[in-house]
């Protein structure tokens, strides 16, 4: 996956150079003369690592081939591509110094972002996982039954290292071994004692007690009898005897419906992605299919969503600009009391204030959740003497918490700006503001403050766009907590917009999943956190450096 | 230790004019500011001071731990051995440390090629980067839990709970971020210096080796510790591909910890922090001039 460093390529031909290598060195190098040409060492190099990137690249094109992944079959093939032909041609110079980082870029960032914008789009989330083709295949697997009077064969449990594998012995007395993998296939060697198998080449044949032990795995493995689901597979009760299950629905291609073979109902694939019969009752395993806007509907109208959704949104707005404007304020009047250069041991007030910001976040936040706690916390019991304030778990309560973390985590960056910021103040507006009679308050609210915004604005403003996505924060301190009480989604008080995502995208386990939402709220913090930046930026005329 | 470029003062005048000035002056003007600052250093420092207690408490859980250093035990610390801690450890160290030294080749590379270089394309590519900026890639945590399993179906080492998966997701972001940083820097290096050296019969890759990067050496600090910092503390992204404990990194295990039982673990978590804080807390001291005029250049802690 990973592109070469050009440089390291190059490293070797400046190496020898300043070793003084003869013939390399009196060679004349003129600026058309390009490494491709050359067959320096340094082109070697570059042969040998251009061979690793490209057998790495090979290998996963057939890994793709095989696994039938065109999208990265197609994206593989581009990369190897483009980097031959950057790496060996003489016009691609400033490409062999973007690309490697480029190709990272727009696998692991552009494309993700793309991919969330498609996502938001579909209803893609629990009983909607995969493709229709991959749904009927679990619709039919999960809906086998055992056919009464349908074939028993004896069936013996083997192990191969961790997994499990079923041998059975058909009426013509071959045997024939599968795994949950693999479907049945016919072993010519198995030795067969007394009617049941004892031995399979490359399995270990599991004896009474290891296939007790594990039980639940021998009963709920599914051997496949073929490559096709449709024709069932081979389960046990008992380890001793295998029967053969197939599915009570049936998938008929040309008309596209699924009938259930028991009760004869059709059911045929509806626009939501489900089999629907005419009754309106669905079968459980759906598909992703396109919702349009539904999921940005959901987030702004559907009740369930729609009140917490709000509160969260303004909460993150709050959250976000109390942060800034309380780190900045503290971090301000430190750095003006601490601008005195009269002042004895300033490093060592300066060092240590600055401790908190080097203290990971992570470990702030679980620190100060551990210190807050209700009962047995340090700030409760020693600071305010034994007091059972519900720091954590009031709601009013709880977001002064994390703003007070958040003060306490965020003023030594303000200070560290501010002081820098200070000290390269022009001396002489300070002096004529004085000259010109203003105090020490007017000074620093007409002059200093000004001047001081100009450089700092858009640190400002990137701390607004970091706090608006303070995760690690809100989930590591409260958890989103304490939890609304009247809605219906795990959410709470101080949940911020990414931790809502969080939530709601299920993907930690705690509720369903409901990727096409979540993925929806992304694209909305997006859309924010851009117009918020892009107006930054138009402030503070960052794009007129590009020259 | 100090913060340098932030200090200009003349010990010897500061201690000539303390002489001079009588005790109302002095607490007047300077006084006050003491006061505050042992008020800030205290507000700042509590905290420390009480994990480092916690940590060294017997009890070990919250509750035993409130009395400031009535105990002093290793307890806790010998503790961490019987648990996954070294190992969150070491991939954590492994993990920032490949994603710091990554960010900065690349992101270097990529500076260099847009600060020397005029082709087609530079302009666009220099906004469009300004942009990419602006997405937090970690909002996009769903699509890469996504990507990770169809990736991880056709080469399982880059599938979901692959630590190289979670570097190449880091590296992934990195170029957004730090290229702006570092191409403001490279174009302060005086362009003079690269024609001086291509007349002398240079090739632009030795000019990038042995000149540009030695002159911006203190960019390339501030960068690779930013990053390894914020890969350090990242959760978001780290908890949702890495899924095997042993894989975890120490801000999904030690969250675990608090998580599961605030109680009992507590002195185990607080031994945990000290030891996590102090690679973080040594690099950042050591840097710290670079860091803060790395700051005034335009970074944010993440």
């Amino acid at each position: 996956m990973s592109t070469p460093q050009p440089a390291v390529v190059d490293t070797a031909t400046a190496g020898s150079r300043d070793g003084g290598d003869a013939p390399t060195k009196r060679r004349p190098r003129t600026a058309d003369r390009s490494h491709a040409r050359d067959f320096s060492r340094g082109f070697v190099v570059k042969l040998v690592l251009m061979a690793v990137i490209d057998a790495l690249g090979v290998y996963a094109l057939f890994a793709a081939w095989n696994a039938e992944a065109w999208g990265i079959f197609a994206a593989m093939a581009a990369l190897v591509l483009v980097a031959n032909w950057v790496y060996f041609s003489r016009r691609a110079l400033p490409l062999k110094y973007i690309l490697p980082g480029l190709a990272f870029l727009l696998v692991f960032q552009i494309y993700v972002v793309a991919y969330t914008g498609y996502v938001a789009f579909t209803n893609y989330g629990d009983g909607h996982n995969s493709t229709k083709e991959q749904a009927i295949e679990a619709l039919l697997i999960q809906n086998e039954r055992r056919v009464e009077g349908s074939a028993s064969y004896p069936l013996t449990v083997l192990a191969d290292g961790d997994d499990l594998a079923f041998a059975i012995r058909t009426e013509d007395g071959d045997v024939r071994v599968g795994s949950a993998e693999e479907p049945l296939e016919t072993v010519d060697d198995a030795v067969v004692q007394g009617g049941t198998v004892t031995e399979v080449p490359g399995y270990q044949v599991l004896d009474r007690q290891a296939v007790l032990a594990r039980q639940n795995d021998v009963t709920n493995l599914r051997v496949p009898i073929s490559d096709d689901p449709e024709d069932g597979s081979i389960r046990t009760q008992d380890a001793r005897t295998g029967y053969a299950y197939t599915s009570t629905l049936v998938y008929d291609e040309t008309a596209d419906a699924m009938t259930d073979a028991a009760t004869g109902t059709v059911y045929t694939p509806n626009d939501r992605g489900e089999f629907e019969a005419d009754s309106g009752a669905k079968l459980g395993v759906g598909w992703r299919v396109g919702v349009g806007f539904e999921n940005f509907t959901t987030a702004f109208s559907d009740s369930r969503y729609a009140q917490p959704f709000f509160k969260i949104l303004l909460w993150t707005f709050a959250f976000a600009i109390l942060s800034v404007a309380t780190t900045f304020a503290l971090g301000l009047f430190l750095a003006i009391v601490f601008n005195d250069e009269r002042l004895r041991g300033r490093k060592v007030y300066r060092t240590l204030m600055i401790l908190p910001y080097a203290i990971p976040g992570f470990l702030a936040a679980l620190l100060w959740s551990g210190m807050l706690n209700r009962s047995y916390g340090f700030v409760n019991q020693v600071l305010l003497g034994g007091a059972q304030i519900g720091w954590l778990t009031d709601p009013v309560l709880a977001k002064v918490a994390v703003l007070g973390v958040n003060l306490w985590l965020g003023f030594p960056y303000m200070f560290l700006i501010c002081t820098g910021a200070l000290q390269s103040l022009p001396g002489d507006v300070l002096e004529a503001a004085k000259i010109d009679g203003a105090g020490r308050w007017r000074t620093l609210r007409s002059v200093t403050l000004p001047l001081l915004l100009v450089s700092t604005a858009p640190l400002l403003i990137s701390s607004f766009a970091f706090n608006f996505n303070n995760f690690t924060l809100i989930y590591m301190l409260t958890g989103g907590g304490p939890r609304f009480a009247d809605a219906s989604v795990p959410l709470g008080h101080t949940d911020i917009l990414i931790s809502m995502v969080y939530s709601v995208s299920g993907i930690d386990g705690t509720a369903s999943k409901n990727f096409g939402l979540a993925s929806a709220l992304s694209i909305i913090i997006f859309i924010i956190v851009g117009v918020v930046s892009a107006i930054a930026f138009r402030r503070t005329r960052k794009l007129e450096e590009i020259s | 230790m100090a913060t340098d470029i932030l200090t200009t003062s003349a010990p010897e005048a500061t201690a000539e004019l303390s002489q001079r000035m009588g005790f109302r002056r002095w607490a007047r003007e300077l006084g006050w500011r003491h006061l505050i600052g042992v008020i800030a250093v205290v507000y700042a420092g509590f905290p420390i001071v009480y994990v480092i207690s916690s940590s060294l408490s017997e009890k070990g859980t919250l509750t035993g731990s409130n009395a400031l250093f009535s105990q002093v035990s290793l307890a806790n610390y010998t503790q961490l051995g019987q648990t996954r801690f070294w190992e969150w450890v070491g991939n954590t160290v492994v993990i920032a440390s490949i994603t710091a030294i990554g960010t900065v080749l690349m992101g270097a590379a990529a500076a260099y090629a847009f600060s020397r270089f005029r082709f087609s394309g530079r302009r666009v590519g220099l906004t469009t980067l300004l942009i990419i900026q602006m997405f937090p890639q970690m909002l996009a945590f769903v699509a890469i839990f996504l990507l990770l399993i169809a990736l991880g179906n056709v080469i399982p080492g880059l599938g979901l709970n692959s630590r190289i998966a979670l570097i190449c997701i880091y590296l992934g972001g990195s170029l957004g971020v730090n290229t702006f940083l570092m191409y403001g820097f490279f174009n302060t290096i005086p362009r003079e210096l690269d024609e001086a050296a291509k007349i002398d019969g240079a090739t632009h890759t030795q000019i990038y080796w042995t000149i540009i990067l030695r002159l911006v050496a203190p960019i390339l600090a501030v960068v690779g510790l930013l990053s390894f910092i914020s890969t350090f503390g990242e959760f978001i992204i780290a908890r949702t591909v890495l899924q095997s404990e042993a894989n975890w990194t120490l801000a999904v295990g030690l969250y675990n910890w608090v998580s599961d039982l605030l109680e009992a673990n507590w002195g185990l978590f607080a031994a945990g922090a000290v030891i996590s804080a102090i690679p973080v807390l040594a690099l950042f001291l050591f840097l710290q001039k670079y860091i803060v005029g790395g700051l005034t250049a335009g970074s944010v802690k993440g």
